[in-house]
């Protein structure tokens, strides 16, 4: 029963794939994102899964998503609201039927709305039951029923698979369904399934059917009457790959040893959600890359720690709990000023919190979280693929500066993902090691003859750094340690004098990475903006999304992104002295705002959400109008670029 | 679950990749006394070691810049200060994490580790046991005085219940750890006991635990004359030490006390029992091939573990000393560069060259 399908012009569309934690809703989205890469669209997504592996099956809290937003535009979240759910179970309706705006499509499976599934979802009827009439609570959505997992079954019945098995492949026939509608490339799936189930014929075999089934299930029934288009967006030129923040993370580490000339040795710990870091870096080999999976936070840092005196580029990765149980060896790797990366994929806290969930609340504790003056330079990615640059730079600072570095990204930077401009080799800075290799300092013995000696403590006067010099280098034998040294020698001091000293050299070294830094960047296209918009790590998006709004709806604002948390840029005060009012979105309750105030004496206000996602830019687009309107002492009113609009819409850049 | 099969790397001995001096150049005790005044009490046993150590490592003939130290905290753990080799004073039990970082990185270093009972067994008692199941090549050197002297008189992990020290007035009631049946339970690979005051049996110890390729724990008696002092006289006094010490020596019987001067022998003599256990008889009154002939390479370390038994729990009046095991196994560090090294063979073309080839690997499109 073909028919002529009408074909819909759209800008940008937000899908989000839901389902039960075994229904490869990540492994959908993921697909689809990569059709979505490669068709040219501009995209963000947003995995959000349980931190149960398998949770009770059927039920709320074993509900995984993945939500795109694809765009013909420029486009820096991954939206607020979807446009179109998939849902494949009761439970995964009820989780996110909240979330959706009037007017959303809702795609379900309907052979799971079983009176055993809604019982377990707490639906007391079936939903779909009463499509229309008085109760329905799906009034004002598009709702279509299909039964994907009977389709699928009887669309892979020529493999000759269990049921149980063949029922599974019904996600791939949610993607091609969905990959029908958007008019996505079939190409790429139909190439990874070739390569992930190259060993296992049949259920290659299924997978594909199942996939194509649900392509054609749009294009030949009825139930589908409208395809859309969301042409490519104008995008730089360029090479771009879609990718996470944890592989980009994971590149950058290996780039920091190629341009450093330097083996790059991990010392790591199992944790969600960084250990993809230490997956991703064991398979690079190849590049001279160590992974040591050690006993525990401690050793994994202690290891590290091990490897950058003998001269190794050493990275530990974590999330705050592990930072929590390094923080001593944080301590002696700023005394004994050791080249080390100590990557912090931060997640919902305090204690065990949220494992899967995204939160920026370690700012402080990487800023102050040891005990004494122990300083630490703080570097954080603002989004997915900028995470590799940021390791490269923060590989930079450690090696230069003779510093354990922080690299704080966040379980949203880990698992999203966005198109990237892949950078060309020559465009990454050179790191030099710069090993110490003869001594450098003179003296005369007992009995007056001149003695040349190696002095670990005697500093480069532009940088404040000290020789590294490594075992195995003869005549600069010497020992460090976390005891104070002694000012040049490095000697044991318990001196009151030079202990002084000695703190505000750390001080002033880490202070004095500031000088190698670029001006910092506002946007503040008109130049009249009375307001500045400041954040940190993955909050660039939505800040970036908010502000587009406020513009949009004929309002003036600047926002500004620090990548350097400690030090602060050197013109940093400056900047939000010229701004009336300063306004610190922030996942936390409010850490970069309190160093601000506390550096700048800027009355800097929080904008704070701790719900475990990114900030909506809508809603903050309204607190950044009603800023507007009080520096300006007018009403604003952003209309429907604020959250009561009639779509949910993110807006391209004004021009 | 995939499990690979990952050869059995040729095992060598403990300092055969680290570079050793050339033709005619010596060393002495000397070369290896840094600048820095030590500062332990008067009397202390580490002094002794120290001493031991500085003597014995020019015998090792290697380059001074290829050793290194690593202690933890404690007042052994200043050691490295005292050498002037490289050296590490790290974090209260993490030396041989630091340790094992440096020694997996590097092939050519010879790695030690100076730590206490307290360091190495109660808070650090986690990366112990892992160094030694996974036996990274390097030597700690665990100095057991069975108190907290640096804190001031604790008691410590190894310390006897009913202990009275500044924290148990009343006894302490912690059951003590023995570190050598602590080592053999973790699969160590080196394990041996000796004392601080027997200069000729410690650096005899010193020697072949470097020379063993993996992880080497050598636990030293160590008298702390301030907080502890007496601790180990039964072992050191003239008078009853050959009824307190138990010398484990490859190969031959284990016997002890009063030596007959025809045989050889001992008086008493370790056998084992109908049920496998060991234990002490009287030598006159077994047979001779009822003697226990020790055996450090037994690839089974229950014997060696049985042995580490007849330690005293509680104050020290008797103690098995020497090489309880020495077997081969291959290394963590030798197998972690060799994965390495076997996938840096099989690359081909500059860095750069494969990291552009890495970064543009997948799904990419170009734009412009």
């Amino acid at each position: 029963m073909s028919q002529t399908k009408q074909v819909k012009q759209l800008d940008r569309v937000i899908i989000r794939f839901a389902g039960d934690s075994g229904d490869g809703m990540q492994l959908t989205g993921d697909r689809f994102t990569q059709e979505s890469a490669v068709f040219g669209n501009d995209l963000v997504t947003l995995p959000n899964f349980p931190a149960e592996i398998r949770a009770p099956q059927g039920t709320i809290p074993g509900v995984s998503s993945f939500q795109i937003h694809f765009a013909d535009h420029d486009i820096l979240t991954a939206g607020d609201r979807p446009d179109v759910l998939v849902a494949m179970n009761p439970a995964a309706l009820k989780a996110n039927l909240g979330d959706l705006p009037k007017g959303a499509t809702i795609i379900v499976d309907t052979h799971d709305f079983t009176k055993r599934n809604l019982d377990k979802a707490g639906y007391s009827s079936n939903p779909l039951d009463k499509l229309g009439e008085v109760d329905d609570i799906l009034a004002g959505f598009q709702v279509q029923p299909v039964d994907l997992t009977g389709i699928t079954v009887e669309a892979v019945k020529e493999f000759g698979l269990s049921r149980k098995d063949a029922a599974r492949a019904k996600n791939m026939f949610a993607l091609g369904l969905l990959s029908w509608m958007y008019g996505r490339p079939t190409e790429p799936t139909i190439a990874f399934l070739e390569k992930k189930f190259a060993k296992v014929a049949d259920i290659l075999g299924a997978n594909i059917a199942a996939f194509k089934a649900g392509w054609n299930y749009g294009e030949t029934t009825e139930t589908f009457v409208v395809q859309y288009e969301i042409k490519p967006a104008t995008m730089a030129a360029g090479t771009y790959r879609n990718i996470t923040g944890n592989l980009a993370l994971s590149y950058g580490l290996v780039a920091a040893g190629v341009r450093s000339e330097l083996p790059v040795f991990l010392g790591s710990y199992p944790i969600t959600p960084a250990s993809d870091i230490l997956h991703e870096l064991s398979k690079h080999k190849g590049f001279g890359v160590t992974t040591l999976q050690a006993e525990d936070e401690i050793a994994g840092i202690g290891a590290a720690i091990g490897a950058a005196f003998a001269g190794q580029l050493a990275v530990t990765t974590t999330s705050g709990p592990g930072i929590a149980l390094k923080s001593e060896a944080i301590g002696l790797a700023v005394m004994t000023e050791l080249p080390l990366l100590v990557v912090n994929v931060q997640r919902g806290g305090p204690s065990t919190g949220l494992p899967t969930k995204t939160e920026q609340a370690d700012l402080l504790q990487a800023m102050y979280g040891r005990n004494g003056e122990a300083p630490v330079p703080i570097v954080a990615p603002q989004s997915p693929g900028d995470c590799f640059a940021a390791a490269v730079e923060a590989a930079r600072i450690a090696i230069t500066y003779r510093t354990p570095v922080f690299l704080l990204s966040d379980g949203y930077l880990a698992n999203g993902s966005e198109p990237w401009a892949i950078p060309s080799i020559d465009a990454l800075p050179k790191i030099d090691a710069n090993f110490a290799t003869e001594p450098n300092h003179s003296t005369t013995n007992a009995k007056g003859e001149p003695v040349e000696e190696f002095w670990p403590y005697l500093r480069d006067e532009t940088t404040l750094a000290r020789p590294w010099a490594i075992p195995g280098t003869a005549g600069l034998e010497h020992r460090i340690g976390g005891l104070e040294k002694g000012e040049g020698h490095g000697n044991i001091s318990y001196d009151p004098a030079n202990h002084d000293r000695m703190v505000r050299i750390r001080a002033e070294k880490v202070q004095r990475i500031a000088d190698s830094l670029p001006p910092l960047e506002v946007d503040d296209p008109s130049g009249e903006a009375k307001v500045l918009v400041i954040g940190w790590g993955s909050t660039y998006g939505p800040i970036g999304a908010a502000c587009r709004r406020v513009r949009r709806a004929g309002y003036n604002v600047a926002q500004a992104h620090l990548r350097h948390l400690n030090p602060f840029p050197n013109d940093l005060g400056d900047i939000l002295k010229r701004y009336d009012k300063v306004l610190v979105p922030e996942m936390n309750l409010g850490q970069l705002s309190r160093l601000l105030r506390a550096e700048y004496l800027v009355d800097a206000i929080g904008y704070n959400h701790v719900y475990g996602l990114p900030l909506k830019a809508a809603e903050l687009a309204e607190a950044v109008g009603a800023l507007v309107g009080q520096a300006e002492g007018r009403d604003v009113d952003l209309g429907e670029h604020g959250t009561n609009a009639p779509a949910d819409h993110e807006e391209a850049p004004a021009r | 679950m995939t499990t690979i099969d990952l050869g059995n790397p040729s095992l060598r001995s403990g300092t055969e990749l680290v570079p050793s001096l050339a033709e005619g150049e010596t060393q002495t005790g000397k070369d290896f006394s840094s600048d820095q005044e030590v500062r332990w009490c008067p009397g202390c046993g580490d002094y002794a070691v120290l001493k031991a150590v500085q003597s014995f490592l020019p015998d090792l003939g290697l380059r001074r810049e290829n050793i290194v130290f690593v202690s933890g905290i404690g007042c052994s753990s200043r050691f490295p200060y005292y050498l002037d080799t490289y050296g590490m004073h790290s974090i209260h039990g993490r030396a041989p994490s630091i340790a094992t970082g440096i020694a997996t990185a590097r092939e050519d270093l010879n790695v030690w580790v100076v730590t206490g009972d307290g360091d190495a067994l109660s808070i650090g008692g986690n990366h112990l046991i892992h160094a030694l199941r996974r036996n990274v090549n390097m030597t700690i050197l665990l100095f057991n005085n069975r108190i907290y002297g640096l804190t001031k008189g604790q008691y410590s992990p190894t310390s006897e219940t009913g202990k009275v020290t500044k924290s148990t007035p009343v006894g302490s009631i912690d059951h003590p750890f023995n570190p050598v049946s602590l080592a053999l339970g973790a699969e160590a690979s080196f394990v041996a006991r000796t004392i601080d005051s027997d200069r000729k049996h410690l650096t005899a110890v010193l020697a072949a635990a470097a020379a063993h390729r993996g992880t080497s724990l050598v636990e030293i008696y160590q008298n702390c004359p301030i907080f502890n002092d007496g601790a180990f006289d039964a072992i050191k006094d003239n008078d009853t030490k050959a009824h307190a010490i138990i010398p484990l020596v490859h190969g031959e019987p284990i016997t002890f006390g009063t030596r007959d001067e025809a045989t050889g022998l001992g008086d008493k003599a370790l056998v084992r029992t109908a049920s496998g256990a060991i234990e002490v008889a009287d030598t006159a009154a077994v047979a001779a091939d009822a003697i226990l002939v020790h055996d450090a390479q037994n690839p089974d370390p229950s014997t060696a573990f049985a042995i580490s038994r007849l330690t005293d729990a509680g104050y020290l009046n008797r103690s098995p000393i020497g090489i309880f095991r020495q077997v081969d196994r291959p290394t963590y560090d030798d197998q972690a560069r060799a994965q390495v090294a076997d996938a840096v063979a099989k690359v081909q073309g500059s860095p750069e060259d494969r990291l552009a080839a890495l970064i543009n690997a997948g799904d990419t499109w170009t734009v412009g």
